[in-house]
């Protein structure tokens, strides 16, 4: 039987977790001489205190659900896909490809097409990893890793030499279109009459992650190569006895992985910077790994974690800005929630599962 | 009167809500054999780990001697003279017989003297109990009964009185067995205790002077050996009367459903795993392959089942397989009519983390009756038919939603054989079938194969368990290294001799 109630699985556990990291950091910031407090303060005011604060927490949010179910579904068939940073680089190169060289008559079109590129570029970027884990045996955790940094050169070498403009200093392509811009949250949200602030970056991309995350779900769940990637992850010994074949499996795992982390760049690229920069992914495919872990691998935990990922980015961004608190002290913050939420998942588990057995067997 | 070696009063443990051990009072007297006998989950091993110290019982007290004695770490048991031989050795492989009897036990921190000191006593000890081993042969390269008792020596070399063995004899050849109770019975005539804990009745019979029967965490009797039968250890075992053999007619075989030539595997080490296998099944007939662990069963297996290549020729029902791994998968091996029950369970035949009905589909993700449409699959549908099998193979408790893991070792079985047989297959692959199962399982799942012979499929039988083998097989093959060492009919044959072939002794001579 389970040891505990699926909801203190899914809420209590981290909800404990993330006030376990909540109390370090304070003291953390105590021992700086800083108010806890007013940082809180200053973190939900300028996570989720106004339309703009939610425009820039929901922005991020959207990078960290694409990177996190490209995460979540490598990690269904146990494939540790560490390259979502690389592979988010590289839709960048696909969104730049679709919107600069392809005249698109409207929005929805060249949507469709960045959408259809970038998923491309950053797959291929994870299915040469995968066709040498598959076929070589080179570890996945180790070839995606340096598929990041072969990444970044690459990107480099293309916006210096082949997409940068003519004449222009910074290692940039030129802006993308007009026919090429998303709506953003105050374009949408206006339709219905709510006023969203117009400068936050929030755009469409953020439901493009939410369709995405019914995709994973349906894929998973409900389908046959799902099951069969399922299968795969759980026991591989269990899926060659079914006539499940690990090459075909680990190649359609870490090739959906890579779709999923290119497909961020609709947001970012597409959406946010409506051209292509150096570094644009961020780290955004780092945190997916976080993300991922934290939501169990599933899309609505993922769709919470990102959005609690997004709350501690932009929050973190204003408490640096405004209480003075130096960025390095928002990352041990962060990194303090990534310890809690995931590494040190089995220290608060083990107790609370005690407590209920305990009360299961009082009630007994 | 004289004390008990162990007494064991009031013992009680609970893993969460499941007990596996209520109120366990057991003595073993000095100078004896006594057989713990039980169903796997019976609550044995649970037993003796808490006597061992490697856990800590809820409630209860542990008498060595007649003294009153806590054993929090198995360090505590070792000093209180108790020694135990595990199912599965805890050898390091490319160590020497030596370097593992000495090791954790070392006089200080340089080893010559230990090693030199080890050396000595070894010879004393083999002299004493014909434990014969090579002291300098490294463990990999020695066999399994030799292992055993290098396991055997280290418990003596650190002074056991005491000495249990869980499940000795489940990798041994039946000769090797013998030679492991000829070498207990002169532990005993030394004045050693010796604590036997089995399932297999035979041995409770053959070398015990006492048994204790255990079922569902309880000790349901003690009892003396001489003063039982099989039949009332196996009733005391289920808790009702249970059948020990097979009820089955004589095959009548018909059709060749399978042809096998000269079938050969070699592993990714290149070593040869299958040499030159060729052997033939009709419909209407189990032929049971016997042999020791290791000894190609299971690469046979997985070829026929389709996840390992091979070389030879393979023909099922006059037509030629592919083996050669472009179309040699399970799913292909499933179109033509082949079904397999695989040895291990939990590694290949469930997925243990899957619920039931999603292991219901485990191979058969194809077959049309599990599709909505072209892109989703029908889950209702697979639940629902899990439902129905677990209904008509009587899988307790019979909840398709629930995890394959948290059914017993008999009902995973159970789900794995509804699954496979009554896809209706032309031949059935089934191998060890009862490994882990409880008898009343045993009996249902034998009873099973024997339906399907009848209704005319093929069935080839692998099982380490020679009595299995002798009453289900209507021809029997015996495997040893890789080769068949030769076929003998169950009705004119015998333990000894099929166990001289196990142990690759061939020859009109055997």
């Amino acid at each position: 039987m389970e040891k505990m109630p699926k909801w203190a699985d899914v809420i209590l556990i981290p909800a404990i977790s993330i006030l376990l990291a909540a109390i370090i950091s304070g003291v953390v910031l105590l021992a700086t001489g800083k108010d806890p407090l007013n940082a809180l303060v200053i973190m939900f005011d300028g996570a989720v205190g106004s339309s703009r604060a939610w425009g820039y927490t929901l922005y991020y949010a959207t990078n960290f659900i694409f990177t996190g179910l490209a995460v979540a579904v490598a990690f269904h068939a146990r494939m540790f896909n560490i390259g979502g940073e690389g592979q988010a680089l590289l839709g960048g190169v696909g969104v730049a490809v679709a919107c600069l060289y392809i005249p698109w008559p409207h929005w929805t079109l060249a949507l469709l097409g960045a959408m259809v590129l970038s998923g491309i570029f950053g797959a291929i970027w994870a299915a040469i990893p995968a066709f040498l884990q598959a076929k070589r045996g080179s570890h996945i955790v180790i070839t995606t890793i340096m598929f990041n940094f072969i990444a970044y050169s690459l990107i480099n070498h293309l916006l210096v030499n082949v997409m940068k403009p003519a004449g222009v200093m910074e290692p940039a392509t030129a802006s993308f279109p007009e026919a090429t811009h998303l709506p953003n949250f105050h374009d949408i949200l206006g339709l219905v009459g709510i006023d969203f602030a117009m400068d936050a970056p929030a755009n469409l991309a953020f439901f493009v992650a939410l369709l995405a995350c019914l995709f994973l779900w349906a894929l998973i769940w409900r389908t046959r190569i799902g099951y069969q990637i399922r299968q795969f992850g759980e026991s591989e010994s269990a899926a060659r006895y079914a006539g499940v074949s690990p090459t075909k499996i680990i190649m359609i795992s870490m090739i959906l992985s890579g779709m999923f982390a290119g497909m961020m760049s609709i947001n970012n690229v597409m959406g946010e910077a409506e051209r292509l920069v150096l570094n644009s992914a961020e780290g955004a495919g780092f945190i997916g790994i976080a993300v991922a872990l934290m939501g169990r691998n599933h899309p609505v935990g993922i769709v919470l974690a990102a959005i609690l990922f997004g709350f501690l980015y932009q929050g973190g961004t204003q408490l640096s800005i405004q209480a003075q608190i130096p960025k390095e002290m928002v990352v041990v913050i962060q990194s303090l929630v990534i310890l809690f939420t995931g590494a040190l998942d089995h220290m608060v588990r083990s107790p609370v599962e005690r407590i209920f057995l305990a009360l299961r067997r009082k009630e007994a | 009167m004289t004390t008990p070696a162990i007494e064991l009063k009031g013992i009680s443990k609970a893993f969460g809500p499941v007990q596996a051990n209520k109120d366990i009072n057991i003595r073993v007297m000095p100078g004896t054999i006594h057989g713990i006998i039980g169903e796997n989950g019976a609550g044995k091993s649970t037993l003796m780990s808490i006597l061992y110290g490697f856990y800590k019982a809820d409630a209860g007290e542990i008498f060595i001697n007649g003294n009153k004695t806590e054993i929090p770490d198995s360090q505590h048991a070792i000093a209180a003279g108790i020694g135990m031989v595990f199912q599965h050795f805890k050898l390091v492989e490319n160590f020497t017989v030596l370097e593992n009897i000495v090791l954790g036990a070392e006089d200080g921190p340089m080893l010559t003297p230990s090693l030199r000191k080890a050396r000595a006593q070894l010879k004393q000890l083999a002299d004493d109990y014909g434990l014969n081993v090579d002291p300098d042969a490294i463990i990999e390269n020695i066999g399994v009964g030799q292992q055993q008792r290098v396991e055997i020596l280290k418990a003596l070399y650190r002074k056991a009185e005491i000495l249990i063995l869980d499940e000795p004899t489940g990798v041994l050849t039946p000769a090797e067995a013998d030679q492991l109770f000829r070498i207990l019975e002169r532990l005993k005539d030394e004045g050693k205790t010796v604590i036997l804990i089995t399932h297999k009745l035979r041995e409770i019979m053959e070398i015990t002077d006492e048994v204790s029967v255990m079922r569902r965490g309880t000790m349901v009797g003690h009892v003396a050996t001489a003063k039982t039968s099989p039949a009332e250890l196996a009733e005391m075992m289920v808790g009702r009367k249970v059948l020990l053999e097979v009820d089955k007619t004589p095959a009548k075989p018909g059709r060749t459903i399978l042809e096998v030539k000269n079938l050969s595997v070699t592993d990714q080490w290149g070593v040869k795993r299958l040499k030159e296998v060729s052997l033939t099944i009709r419909a209407g007939e189990i032929l049971g392959i016997a042999g020791v662990a290791g000894n190609g069963q299971s690469e046979l297996l997985e070829v026929l089942g389709g996840y390992q290549k091979a070389t030879g020729e393979v023909i099922l029902n006059g037509e030629a397989i592919d083996l050669t791994g472009l179309h040699s998968d399970g799913q292909t091996r499933r179109s033509r009519g082949i079904a397999h029950v695989p040895e291990d369970r939990q590694s290949e035949g469930l997925i243990m983390n899957f619920t039931a009905w999603e292991n219901v589909a485990l191979g058969y993700h194809n077959d049309p009756k599990y599709q909505k449409n072209a892109l989703f699959m029908d889950n209702p549908a697979i639940r629902k038919d899990t439902e129905e099998k677990m209904a008509r193979f009587d899988v307790r408790p019979p909840l398709p939603e629930l995890r394959a893991k948290s059914f017993s070792g008999g009902n995973q079985q159970k789900i794995v054989v509804a699954r496979e047989i009554e896809r209706n297959p032309d031949l059935l692959l089934v191998g060890q079938p009862t490994r882990g199962v409880d008898i009343g399982a045993i009996e249902f799942i034998h009873k099973q194969i024997v339906a399907l012979r009848d209704a005319g499929k093929a069935i080839l039988l692998v099982s380490v368990e020679l009595d299995e083998i002798m009453s289900l097989s209507d021809r029997i093959a015996v495997m040893f290294d890789g080769r068949i060492m030769g076929e003998r009919d169950p009705e004119n044959t015998s333990v000894k001799e099929l166990g001289l072939l196990m142990a690759g002794i061939s020859g009109e001579a055997a």
